[in-house]
């Protein structure tokens, strides 16, 4: 591996001012990142497609001075379910192998006007349907912590190219946790944003009411200045917030909590939880307390019922967003003989194309809407849904911010869940709450488990306060000194590649 | 068995479902041109290919025309309401699933008032909500134009995401035997509604007019409603009333055989004005319908809808009624022209410059008629009023005979041109006093024995020598004159 290596080391920020200040060229960059995913990716997996043409012209354009911004030629690893012209799309499935998208995500478009150079698409649940990338139609990506492990799911594939330093910036989505858990067990940082607040415009739906797309970095800084360049009102989605972007870069650059009122979530805690986990949890809690934030236990008993609403709301929504794939358009198509009807092309090719856990989530989710069920299932759901939201409006009558591990345990090993899809679910415990919510959420590292695992710490926001994730983020960073956990990722891949 | 006997012991009763494409420049949820015609596939995007990723943003305008709609047809219009998805497969539907309402719709409980006969039916509307439309599928090969036995077909997205309105009818009850007329009275009412509101081009024949009938029979001492059919895509006024007498019927002679009326959709054909049975209900898909969560709940700010209230332009049956009265038309004369559907076509021929009774004699005495023969809706011949305004005056001026008037306008249904070129063309004109008289004479000379008979005092011995002058000319004679000049001659 060249010399060059060493400018993946470096956080975007300073990537950014190094590119500004001319001493290093944003294609200098980009090709670093693409000879590195070249070297490691074979062991990763984190990537389905990487666009190197791509790549390398948009860092043209940047050394260039086309476009300059505060992430001007930072290189970017790009969620598969965020469509992009002229580049493979496939959401991690099959359905969609070969799809080349006549049209890009508004926040690619966002990300190329800043300069942001995407290095390709990473690996991913199916349809963003798992906690482990396992249930991509690609094969599972690798955690770069220990490659028996899972770097979570559905957004493996963009949190273990940052983790692994494939790239320092990486964009996921967010429905039940699928930005949030892989942040913790990879060791990186990862949010989810108000929902709304950052266009769907381009993300392939999942669950519509609960999708969200937002920053995944190796610092709390990072993050905010992704956050900043994706986030605004979008004409083209209407659930879209036309407010301003809360001010998450000022709230990372600040980090003080001081005065700021810190719950607990009491449900989010006990049997299930790994010890190590609990043990980093109060730790960071106590740590906040001692940069002057007041702590508060705060009861929130409807998130007990969170994760069977979300296992009725979620693949509900997936039925009907999931139909689309029926061989007519674009896509796969299977058993086109010219004498099968269409209805049997669509049957054949849904039955090739999907794998398990989606025709599972399109058969629960189709059954719940079913004429009869309606009531008890999805109508129930939105119940609990409503309950929820309530209790979070609550609890921030009384703190500012809520918080909680992200994740039960840490990464766990491949294999280990893939069969039982119960236990699968339970990874997105404590992160489902703030979907079904719409508020913000977040995930920052908080050290390592005994097991030498990263740890991630989750801090729920009220809608449109993202910018107290970034103050509470920042603030645990610094005083935890967590972004040098990854130095041992580094360490080793370098050992191995130099 | 015939449609009055039927009647006599069957209660009929009607539903109608009419789908009305709305003339917004843009499509509901994205930005593609609605113009009609284009080549196929030419007016698409992500949004209405249904392309992953891609979003629907609503139409402003396609909700003002609903909200206009719905004032229109005196409906509440909901403060709250929401789009819901219906979730099925088909080839046609982008997303296989239809962006529509379903409990939730934007304008609820209002009626229109129909006038056939002299009396007045109210027809209460049940709903007026809105969707998007689907593709359009063609069927190739195969002899049914359906998908099955088709051997392939070919899909125009053109069409889909158009905004569509629905209007939903509850049942109409106590129309006896005119339940045909007024179902066919229903939709050309609602179609001037529609013109005169400018939401629609309300063509039928192109499809942006569409209506689905039920029809139902019921004992007169029943105390339910009979099984109904849905008769869809009826695509003419004329083809409602068919539809109507056909579905009559057809359902009283299963009833009376001791049969059950089949719950089901069925197909209206044009050539033989019967139906046949469409999807069984019975088999029926559950179209799971949810709240559509791309899109966030309409809730229309009650100083617009006020405001679209002011803009109504006044009802059809208020304007007819004053045209009435400008025009010296009786009740009669206007029921008469309503049912005819020949309004709006009168009026664009006075305004033309006919006089009131002419304009109502050619089209309600004669053209009317050539439409029914010709198969075609009197607003598609292709004689325009400005024409048959024309016609009148040369009628009124001399240069053309009443039965030359016809002619000319026949030529001009024809399709040989406007009336000027036909009657260039022909030659058509009213012969002249020179050619009348030789004429005249030379009738005379070939008919001595008649002639004898006229100069003896028997009158009614014109006639005969006026015919042969008419045939001698071409039918350019005006006859009357042909009588005085023999007269004067024989005298
Ligand atoms: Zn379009």
């Amino acid at each position: 591996m060249s010399g060059d290596s060493e400018l993946c080391r470096l956080e975007a920020s300073e990537l950014a001012k190094r590119i500004a200040d001319r001493d290093v060229s944003a294609v200098e960059v980009a090709q670093a990142h693409l000879d590195r995913i070249a070297a490691l990716d074979t062991a990763y997996h984190a990537f389905l497609h990487v666009d190197v043409d791509g790549a390398l012209a948009q860092a043209k354009r940047v050394d260039a001075g086309e476009v300059e911004g505060p992430l001007a030629g930072v290189p970017l690893a790009l969620k598969d379910v965020i469509v992009t012209r002229g580049v493979p799309t496939t959401a991690g499935s099959r359905i969609l192998e070969g799809w080349l998208p006549p049209y890009d995500a508004t926040i690619v478009e966002r990300m190329r006007d800043a300069g942001i150079v995407v290095l390709g698409k990473t690996n991913m649940d199916e349809f963003a349907m798992g906690s482990s990338t396992e249930h991509s139609g690609y094969g599972a990506a690798h955690n770069p912590w220990d490659l028996d492990r899972t770097p979570g799911g559905s957004g493996g594939g963009s949190a273990a190219a940052v983790a692994g330093f494939l790239a320092p910036l990486g964009i996921g989505t967010d429905t039940g946790g699928s930005i949030r858990q892989p942040a913790a067990v990879t060791g990186t940082v990862g949010i989810k944003p108000t929902y709304g607040g950052v266009s769907r415009y381009g993300l392939i739906a999942f669950s519509s009411s609960l999708d969200q797309a937002g920053p995944c970095a190796r610092t709390v800084l990072d993050a905010a200045l992704l956050h900043e360049v994706i986030a605004g009102h979008d004409s083209r989605d209407s659930t879209s917030i036309d407010a301003p972007v809360p001010p998450v870069v000022d709230a990372a650059r600040d980090g003080d909590v001081s005065g700021m009122r810190i719950g607990v979530v009491k449900e989010f805690a006990g049997d299930g939880y790994q010890s190590g986990v609990t043990a980093r949890f109060d730790e960071a809690v106590a740590t906040l307390a001692g940069l002057g934030a007041e702590v508060i236990e705060v009861s929130c008993p409807h998130f007990d019922y969170a994760l069977a609403a979300y296992y009725l709301i979620a693949p509900s929504e997936a039925s009907s967003n999931l139909a689309r794939y029926d061989a007519m358009r674009y896509g796969l198509r299977v058993g086109d003989d010219g004498e099968a009807s269409a209805e049997a092309v669509m049957a054949a090719t849904r039955e090739a194309g999907f794998g398990a856990e989606v025709k599972r989530r399109i058969i629960l989710g189709t059954y719940a809407l079913s004429a009869g069920y309606y009531d008890a299932y999805y109508g129930q759901a939105q119940k609990v849904r409503t309950l929820i939201k309530r209790d979070f409006e609550s609890a921030f009558e009384q703190v500012d911010v809520l918080v909680s591990p992200t994740t039960p345990t840490t990464a766990f090993k491949l294999g280990e869940r893939v069969d039982d899809p119960l236990s699968m679910y339970l990874a997105d415990l404590c992160t489902i709450p703030s979907n079904l919510y719409g508020g913000p959420a977040m995930s920052v590292p908080c050290g390592l488990s005994d097991d030498g695992l990263p740890v991630g710490f989750q801090v729920m926001a009220p809608v449109l306060a993202d910018d107290r994730l970034y103050r509470v983020g920042a603030a645990l960073e610094q005083a935890l000194g967590t972004a040098a956990l990854l130095d041992e990722v580094w360490r080793r891949d370098h050992a191995a590649t130099s | 068995m015939s449609y009055d006997d039927v009647l006599d012991r069957y209660e009929p009763v009607l539903g109608l479902e009419t789908h009305v494409e709305l003339g917004t420049a843009t499509k509901l949820f994205c930005g593609c041109s609605t113009v009609f015609g284009g080549e196929p596939n030419s007016q698409v995007c992500p949004v209405c290919l249904g392309l992953p990723g891609s979003l629907p943003v609503t139409n402003r305008a396609a909700i003002e025309f609903t909200i206009k709609i719905g004032l229109a047809l005196h409906c509440d219009i909901a403060e709250w309401c929401r789009f819901a998805r219906k979730n099925y497969f088909y080839p046609d539907m982008p997303k296989d699933y239809q962006v529509s309402q379903y409990d939730e719709p934007l304008c609820t409980d209002g009626y229109l008032d129909v006038a056939l006969d002299g009396r007045t039916y109210r027809v209460e509307i049940e709903r007026v909500h809105l969707e998007e439309d689907t593709g359009k599928t063609l069927h190739v090969g195969g002899d049914t134009g359906r998908i099955h036995g088709a051997n392939h077909s070919l899909v125009d997205y053109n069409r889909a995401g158009i905004p569509l309105v629905e209007i939903v009818t509850r049942p109409i009850r106590g129309t006896g035997k005119h339940a045909a007329a007024v179902a066919k009275a229903y939709v050309s009412e609602l179609r001037d509604v529609l013109r005169d509101l400018g939401v629609s081009d309300v063509r039928m024949e192109q499809g942006s007019l569409r209506a689905d009938v039920n029809v139902s029979l019921m004992p007169p001492d029943a105390d339910q409603l009979g099984t109904r059919t849905e008769t869809k895509n009826v695509n003419s006024l004329r083809s409602v009333e068919r539809a109507v007498r056909h579905e009559v019927e057809r359902q009283a002679g299963v009833l009376d055989a001791g049969g059950r009326v089949v719950q089901e959709t069925r197909h209206f054909h044009e050539d033989s004005g019967t139906t046949s049975p469409g999807r069984s209900k019975e088999e029926a898909q559950d179209y799971r319908y949810f709240p559509e969560p791309d899109l966030v709940p309409l809730a229309p700010p009650r100083e617009l809808v006020e405001e679209l209230r002011a803009s109504l332009p006044e009802p059809p049956s208020v304007r007819r009624a004053r045209f009435a009265e400008t025009h010296g038309y009786t009740a009669v004369d206007m029921d008469q022209m309503t049912n005819a559907g020949v309004v709006d076509l009168v009026e664009a021929t006075i305004d033309a410059g006919a006089p009131a009774a002419k304009a109502k004699g050619w089209w309600l005495g004669y053209l009317v008629g050539r439409a029914g023969e010709l198969g075609l809706e009197v607003a598609e011949l292709a004689i325009t009023p400005a024409g048959v305004a024309r016609i009148s005056a040369l009628e009124d001026e001399g240069s053309l005979t009443n039965k030359l008037a016809r002619q000319v306008a026949d030529a001009v249904l024809a399709g040989e041109g406007d009336v000027d070129a036909v009657i260039d063309a022909h030659g058509w004109r009213v012969a002249g006093e020179d050619e009348l008289v030789a004429a005249v004479d030379a009738a005379i000379a070939d008919a001595p024995d008649i002639a004898a008979k006229i100069r003896e005092g028997n009158q009614g011995a014109v006639g005969p020598l006026v015919g042969a002058i008419m045939k001698a000319t071409g039918g350019s004679a005006d006859a009357k004159r042909a009588r005085e000049l023999i007269l004067e001659r024989l005298s």
